[in-house]
C-alpha cells in the first residue's frame, strides 16, 4: 500500500488556482521532498492531505484513507507540523508536549523513546516558555509535539524556513533517523539545497509538478551543456555573458556564474562555440583571471531549466 | 477524559498567564459596578431651590422645612420678587423654584385646593422631570401629614407613591443591568476573542489534525469563561449588596438559576461569533459593536424600551440582556418568585439553545 | 572611505550578552555579509546599527554619524528591509512608493516622475495599479528593495531579503543589489543561503554574540580550508556554546 496517493487534486481560491491538477504516490518509509517556492501550492496541498482543506476535485488517500471520507481515522495516525511553529508561546515546552500528548491520548512517557534523540536536546530548558525559544529550538519542539503519537506518516510543511544553515543540518538528520523507524515522510521546503536529503523530490511551481523523481535521476535528466565561469569582475562578467550570442542563459551561483549554451552553437549541431573562443572573447572584454569549465548541474540548475 | 481535562488546564495557563487578561476578567466588573453604581448616576442630589411665597404662613413653612431637610434640596434663598425669577434661573444658582399661592393654608383648609407651582430648568427635561418628582412627592407627604392633624373628613390625597423604589435610588435598576454587560462582556467576548488567537497562531491546525473531537474543544475553551462568569457574578452582587445598598430581596437561587442561563446564552453567542472570524482583532470589535453595545443601548440599562422608536423596540426584544435585566430586577429588586418570570425564563432558554445549536453546527472540522 | 564603523560594540540584556565587543568597517560601495546562527545576535546588531536599540557600551558610526547620539540622522541616510515586513500588501504599487518617498522628505513633484522612473527600469509599469498582495513574491521583494532605496541612501540595510524566493528570482534580485552597489550604495545584508554569501565581498560570520571571521569569501575558503561558504559556516557555527 502506498503511503500517499494524489491523483489529479485541483483547489482555487476565489480566481487563484492554487493547485493545477497535480498526482503523486509516496511510498512507505520514503522521505518524499515538495520543492519550490512561496506560492507553489505546497501549503494548499498538505492542508489537503491533513484533512484541514478540501479539494475543489481530484482524488487523495493518506495510508489508504480517503481525506475526505475517513478524515476522522486519518487525524488519529498523522503528524503535522504548519509553516509556522504552531505553539503555545505561553506555555513552557514541557506543557506543549503534555497537551500534544494528550490530545492523541498518549502519554510524553508512553512515547519517550520515540522523540527522546530530538527532545532530549531541548529538555533542559523544559520549564522555559515556548515563545522564548530560538527557532532552532522551536522548531525541535514542534517536531517532538507532532510525532508524541508515533504516526505512520509525518507531513512537515516548510521546516527549515528562515533556520540558520547548521540547525538545518541537525533538523535532516533528525528525519533520517526518523526514515529508518518506519515513518513516511512528506516535507515540504524552498531551499533547493536539501532535495539531495529526500528519496525522491517533486519539484512545484504555480501547482503544477515540474518533476517528480530521485535528484540523481533530475540531474541525470538534464540535458543542457553547462558551464561555470569565473573572472576578476564578477558583475561586470554577468553582464559580459548575457550580450555573447552563443549564450542561453547565465546566472550567479556562488562563486561563479552558471551558463548554459544555445543547443545550436554547439560543436555537435555544427556550431562554433568552444571555451577557448569564449576565454579569448571575455579577455578581450578586459576580463582577467578567467576560468571556465564544464561542470555537473545541480537541482537549482535543473529547476531553473524546467520552470522556464 | 484526560485529553480534556489537560487541554481545558491549558485554557486556564492561557488566562492565568496573562496579567491584562487578569485584570479584564476581575477588576473591570467590580470598577464597572463602582462606576456605575456611584458615579454615572441618574438621580439627582443637593438640588438648590429658592421660594416665592407671598403667603408665608404655617403650612408653606412646613413645606419649606420638610424639603430642606431632604437630602436632595438644598434651600438657597426667598425670592422676594417675582421679576427676579427668570434672572436667578439664569444665574444657574437653583434647579427649582417652589411658587405658593397668596392665602396658601387658608385655601388649603377652607377649600382644600390650596396652588403650589413647581418650575424648573427645563434644558435637562430628565433632571427637570425627576427634580420635580422628588418634590410633589415631598409635598403631597406633607399634605398627608397635615391631613392626619387637621381632621377633616373628606379629602383627596395625590399619591405618587414610587413603588419598590421609593427614594429613586438609581442603583436599584443598574445593577441587574450591570450584571447583565459583565456577564456579556466576559463569556462573549473573552470566548471569542481566545478562539481566534488559537487561529491567528495557527495551533488550531495542529489541533483540528487531532483525533480530539471539536466539541471537546468547545466545551474545554468555554469552561474557563463559564467559572470565571460565576465569580464575577457573585463579585458584583457582594458589591451591590454591601457596597451600594441594594438588598436582594427576592430568592438568591432563583437570581443564580436565571444568571446561569443568561451565561449559557452568552457564552453561545461568543461561540457563535468565534466561527465567523479569523482573527481576535474582528472578534474583538464585533464583540463590542454586536454584543455590547446593544446591551448598554437597547436592554433598557439606559434608556426606557417604552420610549424608543417602534422598530427598536421590536429590535429590543432581540437582545438577551433586555430580558435578563426584566427577570433580573423583578427577583432581586421586586422579589418576584418563578411564576412571574416563565415568560423571560423561556425566551432565554429558546435563545441558548438556538445560538449553541448554531454555533456548534457551524464549527468548522476543517480549516473553511 | 568607511561608511560604517563600530568599535567594541556590545548589547547585554540582564546576564545575556547578545553582542559582544564587536568591532568591524564597512567601505563605501561595499556588499558585505553579515552572517551567523539563528540567535547568534544578528538581528541586535542590526538594530543598533539602524539607530533602533541604544548600545550597551562601545561606539558605532553609520554615514559619519553616531548611532546612539545621532539616530535620527542615521535613520535618514539609510534603507531597511527584511523578509517580513516590506510593503503594504493593501496599497498599490504606486501608493507604496509614494508612502515610502514621503516618509523619506523627497520632495512631492519629484515622486511623481521617480515613481516611473524606477517602474521603467524595473520593467514593472503594468503593474504601477496592482495591488502588492496580488504580485508574485519575487516581484515584490524587488519592488520592496527598490523602495527601500527609493530615497537614495548611503548604506541599505537587507534582513533575509530573499527567503522563500524561487531561483532565478533570487538571482534577478541579487542583481539588482550589484547595480545598487555599482551606484555607491552601500549594502549591509543578512542571508541563510550560502551561495549568496559568496556574492558578498566580505563576509563576517557571528558565534554567541562575537564576529568570529571576517573577510572576503574567497580568503576565507582558504582559511577555513573549505570547498564552499556553506562548510566555513558549519565550521564557525558548531562551536557556538550557547543555546
Amino acid at each position: 500500500m502506498k503511503a500517499v496517493i494524489v491523483q489529479e487534486l485541483e483547489r482555487s481560491y476565489d480566481k487563484v488556482e492554487a493547485l493545477k491538477g497535480i498526482s503523486f504516490e509516496v511510498d512507505q518509509g520514503e522521505i518524499f521532498g515538495i520543492i519550490g517556492p512561496d506560492g507553489a501550492g505546497k501549503t494548499t496541498l498538505f492542508r489537503i492531505l491533513t484533512t484541514l482543506l478540501l479539494a475543489d476535485s481530484g482524488f487523495a488517500s493518506v495510508d489508504g484513507n480517503e481525506v475526505v471520507k475517513d478524515y476522522k481515522s486519518i487525524r488519529k495516525k498523522i503528524g503535522y507540523m504548519p509553516g509556522r511553529f504552531s505553539l503555545y508561546q505561553d506555555l513552557t515546552v514541557e506543557e506543549n508536549l503534555k497537551i500534544f500528548a494528550s490530545i492523541f491520548k498518549t502519554t510524553i512517557e508512553e512515547n519517550y523513546h520515540l522523540i527522546k534523540d530530538i527532545y532530549q536536546q531541548i529538555e533542559p530548558f523544559k520549564k522555559r516558555k515556548a515563545g522564548a525559544l530560538s527557532g532552532g529550538m522551536k522548531q525541535k519542539l514542534a517536531l517532538s509535539c507532532a510525532l508524541i503519537h508515533k504516526p505512520v506518516v509525518l507531513f512537515l510543511d516548510e521546516p527549515t524556513t528562515g533556520v540558520d544553515p547548521v540547525s538545518r543540518k541537525e533538523f535532516w538528520d533528525m528525519l533520517d533517523k526518523l526514515k529508518h523507524q518506519g515513518i513516511t515522510i512528506l516535507v515540504s521546503t524552498p531551499y533547493m539545497d536539501e532535495a539531495s536529503l529526500c528519496n525522491r523530490i517533486g519539484l512545484i511551481q504555480d501547482g503544477n509538478f515540474l518533476k517528480i523523481d530521485t535528484p540523481e535521476n533530475i540531474i541525470n535528466q538534464y540535458e543542457n551543456v553547462l558551464l561555470a565561469a569565473q573572472s576578476n569582475q564578477m558583475s561586470k562578467l554577468l553582464k559580459d555573458l548575457r550580450t555573447e550570442e552563443d549564450i542561453n542563459t547565465c546566472f550567479a551561483f556562488g562563486d561563479s556564474h552558471h551558463i548554459t549554451i544555445k543547443k545550436e552553437s554547439l560543436a555537435e549541431n555544427g556550431g562554433n562555440f568552444s571555451i577557448d573562443k569564449l576565454t579569448m572573447d571575455l579577455s578581450n572584454k578586459g576580463h582577467k583571471d578567467i576560468h571556465i569549465e564544464p561542470i555537473k548541474a545541480g537541482i537549482e540548475d535543473c529547476f531553473m531549466e524546467l520552470a522556464k | 477524559m484526560r485529553q480534556f481535562l489537560i487541554f481545558t488546564q491549558k485554557e486556564f495557563f492561557h488566562i492565568f498567564r496573562d496579567r491584562w487578561t487578569m485584570m479584564m476578567l476581575l477588576a473591570l466588573p467590580i470598577a464597572m459596578i463602582i462606576l456605575f453604581g456611584f458615579g454615572i448616576t441618574t438621580e439627582i442630589k443637593n438640588t438648590r431651590f429658592a421660594i416665592y411665597d407671598p403667603s408665608r404662613d404655617v403650612a408653606t413653612q412646613g413645606i419649606v422645612n420638610t424639603m430642606e431637610k431632604n437630602e436632595y434640596f438644598t434651600l438657597e434663598g426667598y425670592v422676594e420678587n417675582p421679576d427676579q425669577i427668570e434672572t436667578i434661573f439664569k444665574e444657574g444658582k437653583i434647579g427649582l423654584l417652589v411658587v405658593f399661592s397668596e392665602g396658601f393654608y387658608e385655601n388649603l383648609v377652607h377649600t382644600g385646593d390650596a396652588q403650589v407651582q413647581l418650575i424648573a430648568d427645563g434644558t435637562d427635561p430628565n433632571t427637570a422631570s425627576t427634580i420635580t418628582n422628588y418634590a410633589t412627592n415631598i409635598i403631597a407627604g406633607y399634605q398627608l401629614e397635615l391631613l392626619k392633624i387637621g381632621e377633616i373628613p373628606f379629602q383627596i390625597t395625590p399619591e405618587v407613591k414610587l413603588l419598590y423604589n421609593p427614594t429613586m435610588k438609581s442603583a436599584y435598576n443598574i445593577v441587574p443591568g450591570v450584571i447583565g454587560m459583565v456577564l456579556m462582556l466576559i463569556c462573549a467576548m473573552m470566548t471569542s476573542v481566545s478562539m481566534a488567537k488559537e487561529k491567528e497562531l495557527g495551533t488550531m491546525e495542529v489541533i483540528l489534525v487531532s483525533p480530539m473531537p471539536p466539541i471537546l474543544i468547545v466545551i474545554s475553551k468555554v469552561i474557563p469563561y463559564f467559572v470565571i462568569s460565576i465569580v464575577n457574578l457573585m463579585n458584583v452582587l457582594a458589591l451591590a449588596v454591601f457596597v451600594l445598598e441594594v438588598p436582594i430581596v427576592g430568592n438568591f437561587f432563583l437570581l443564580v438559576f436565571v444568571s446561569l442561563l443568561f451565561i449559557f446564552v452568552a457564552l453561545a453567542l461568543g461561540l457563535l461569533i468565534s466561527t465567523m472570524v479569523e482573527t481576535q482583532l474582528v472578534a474583538l470589535l464585533l464583540s463590542v459593536v454586536g454584543l455590547l453595545m446593544p446591551v448598554i443601548m437597547l436592554s433598557g440599562l439606559m434608556f426606557p424600551i417604552e420610549n424608543m422608536p417602534i422598530i427598536l423596540q421590536y429590535v429590543a426584544q432581540l437582545i438577551p440582556a433586555k430580558w435578563y435585566i426584566t427577570a433580573m430586577r423583578d427577583v432581586m429588586i421586586k422579589g418576584l418568585g418563578f411564576t412571574s418570570i416563565i415568560k423571560e425564563v423561556a425566551v432565554l432558554s429558546i435563545m441558548a439553545l438556538v445560538l449553541i445549536t448554531i454555533s456548534l453546527k457551524k464549527f468548522k472540522i476543517r480549516l473553511e | 572611505m568607511k561608511v560604517i564603523e563600530s568599535e567594541n560594540l556590545t548589547k547585554r540584556f540582564g546576564q545575556f550578552t547578545a553582542v559582544d565587543n564587536i568591532s568591524f568597517a564597512v567601505e563605501k560601495g561595499e556588499i558585505f555579509g553579515f552572517l551567523g546562527a539563528n540567535g547568534a545576535g544578528k538581528t541586535t546588531a542590526m538594530r543598533m546599527l539602524c539607530g533602533l536599540s541604544k548600545p550597551t557600551s562601545g561606539k558605532g558610526t553609520v554615514s559619519g554619524f553616531d548611532i546612539e547620539k545621532q539616530s535620527e540622522e542615521v535613520k535618514k541616510n539609510i534603507g531597511y528591509m527584511s523578509q517580513k515586513f516590506a510593503l503594504y500588501e493593501d496599497l498599490k504599487v504606486w501608493e507604496n512608493l509614494r508612502l515610502y518617498g514621503g516618509i523619506y522628505g523627497i520632495e512631492k513633484k519629484a515622486i511623481g516622475p521617480k515613481i516611473d522612473a524606477l517602474l521603467h527600469q524595473l520593467g514593472f509599469e503594468s503593474e504601477k495599479n496592482t495591488m502588492v498582495k496580488s504580485l508574485p513574491l519575487g516581484w515584490k521583494q524587488k519592488l520592496a528593495f527598490s523602495a527601500a532605496i527609493f530615497h537614495e541612501p548611503k548604506i541599505v540595510f537587507l534582513d533575509e531579503p530573499t527567503g522563500g524566493v524561487d531561483p532565478a528570482a533570487r538571482r534577478q534580485f541579487w542583481e539588482l543589489i550589484y547595480d545598487a552597489s555599482d551606484r555607491g550604495i552601500t549594502v549591509f545584508v543578512t542571508t541563510h543561503y550560502m551561495d549568496e554569501a559568496e556574492y558578498c565581498n566580505r563576509v563576517s560570520i557571528m558565534v554567541d554574540g562575537r564576529i568570529e571571521a571576517l573577510d572576503s569569501p574567497k580568503n576565507l575558503k582558504k582559511q577555513f580550508e573549505a570547498e564552499n561558504m556553506d562548510h566555513v559556516f558549519h565550521q564557525l557555527a558548531r562551536r557556538a556554546k550557547r543555546n
